[in-house]
């Protein structure tokens, strides 16, 4: 309400209840607040939050939700009152994190990596939290842009963006290779065909080959300029 | 045709950026159109054993049998006894062995066989199949992820961020019976299959894979050094296999009748 943290509550139970009547988990005795408003099921290192019918709801990061699969730094409301989840499990604690498991049916407890407690914090408050966990493929993003341009034939000027993890070039059958997009730059690499790539009047080998601002390649008779955007 | 001259194939496996040893095992035999790769887990070195171990001996067993001039019910029997085998040999292990206690893997493989594919797997290591511009997965994770969102508790664009991965629900060498899924599909001339551990498809986006298919298609061990590679550019936190297989040409099996009769007779 004043940006205070009033509490902090380790999520070890596996469902823990929210509302206004004593017997529930976390009880904030307030008229807005139903008398069993929500619940937080966790199972292993996930967190998912039920409305319980509430007559005044629930809300997730601003929207109405039943049940909702909880994710780091997700604000929780009911009524004036403000949770906020933290599950930093995501930050590689140990070398153990994402060791495959066996999770077997009829109760045996599965330890779970890197238990780091999920915990939601009443009230919004100035946290110090980990990074959440990157999704896959995001890794090259980072990477200045960078483009072709086409120096000589049909398509001379003619520019092609570099945005994707490969870019193929020259033509199939005859002669291709690839612009592969990488945390460390651009490489280029001969794909098929019998001659390879010659950058900057050097033939390549078959490994891949870093690229540099203004590297000329040649491809099956087309010449082209690798450059940096600005 | 001969499945060596019909399949191109290529098998690569990696430690990742951040595991120090490899528990996953990968194996190829082009003459009998068999693929195998298995992702281990357990203490110390017992993944490995366990990983190991599943490869070795499934591809000694299968290696004995002549599978080209088998039924495709036969194959399926003698995968399902073969399979029972490999776990109960690695349960044997865990069970005596201290040192192995609580070992396993998962496995997934292939048989190319008639111009058809039976696959087999057990955990979350997967198949896919690149064909005419599409990749589908084959396979159903064994996992509790998978069972999330099968019972509708998570969506799979939630699921990329459960911090309940690698969890699976089966495995071989964790009980003394292990329940194996194998299915069987027709296979076209120029499909690619990709077969791989979790290191590869937590770390890589399907599209990116999709990609990654229909770029280097022309070149299997750069597409296989790709994918490997792209895994370890987004974090590389797992090992890391795959096993690619190109299907040149049909691969039926001609005069197939008298082997069959002489298969009968011995």
């Amino acid at each position: 309400m004043d940006g205070l943290v009033l509490k902090e509550i380790n999520l070890e139970k596996e469902r823990i209840t929210i509302g206004r009547k004593p017997h529930n988990d976390i009880q904030i005795d307030n008229l807005a607040i139903s008398g069993e408003h929500a619940a937080v099921v966790t199972i292993l290192n996930d967190s998912f939050l039920e409305d319980l019918n509430s007559t005044n709801g629930t809300l997730v990061n601003g929207q109405p939700i039943k049940k909702h699969f909880l994710r780091h730094n997700d604000v929780i409301e009911l009524g004036k009152y403000k949770l906020k989840y933290l599950n930093d499990t995501a930050a590689p604690v140990a070398d153990d994190y994402q060791k495959t498991m066996v999770i077997r049916p009829g109760g045996i407890r599965p330890e779970p990596p890197a238990p780091a407690a999920p915990a939601p914090a009443a009230a919004q408050g100035p946290h110090s939290v980990a990074p959440p966990s990157p999704a896959p493929g995001t890794a090259a993003q980072g990477v200045p842009a960078a483009a072709i341009q086409i120096l000589n034939g049909a398509n001379a000027g003619k520019e092609l963006p570099l945005v994707k993890t490969l870019t193929s070039l020259g033509k199939p059958g005859v002669q291709v290779a690839v612009i592969a997009r990488r945390p460390q730059g651009y490489f280029i690499t001969h794909v098929e065909g019998a001659h390879f790539p010659v950058v900057n009047g050097q033939t390549l080998d078959a490994q891949a080959h870093p690229l540099k601002d203004h590297d000329v390649i040649e491809i099956a008779g087309v010449k082209m300029e690798f450059f940096l955007k600005p | 045709m001969d499945p060596s001259d019909a399949l191109e194939i290529f098998a690569l496996t990696d430690p990742g950026q951040v595991r120090s040893h490899n528990e996953d095992a990968v194996f190829a035999n082009p003459g009998q159109g068999l693929v195998i790769l298995a992702d281990g887990m357990g203490g110390y070195n017992a993944g490995e054993v366990a990983s190991g171990m599943t490869v070795t001996l499934l591809a000694d067993s299968l290696g004995r049998q002549d599978l080209r001039c088998m039924s495709g019910a036969a194959l399926e029997q003698l995968l399902r006894t073969e399979i029972q085998a490999v776990n109960q040999a690695i349960h044997q292990a865990a069970d005596s062995q201290p040192q192995y206690a609580g070992m396993g893997t998962t496995l997934v493989m292939g048989v190319f066989h008639a111009d058809r594919l039976l696959v087999g797997h057990v955990g979350d290591s997967r198949c896919y199949r690149w064909r005419q511009g599409n990749l589908a997965c084959l396979t159903r994770d064994h996992s509790l992820l998978q069972e999330q969102i099968d019972s509708g508790l998570l969506s799979p664009a939630e699921a990329r961020y459960s911090q309940n991965r690698n969890l699976v629900t089966r495995a071989l060498g964790v009980e003394s019976v292990v329940e194996v899924e194998l299915t069987g599909y027709d296979v076209a001339v120029g499909d690619i299959y990709l077969f791989c551990s979790d290191g590869l498809n937590d770390m890589v986006e399907d599209e990116d894979i999709a990609l990654t298919l229909q770029t280097l298609a022309a070149n299997l061990p750069l597409a296989g050094g790709q994918l490997v590679q792209l895994a370890n550019d987004n974090g590389g936190r797992d090992n890391v296999s795959v096993i690619l297989v190109k299907v040149k040409a049909s691969f039926k099996e001609s005069g197939s009748w008298w082997r069959q009769w002489l298969a009968w007779l011995k």
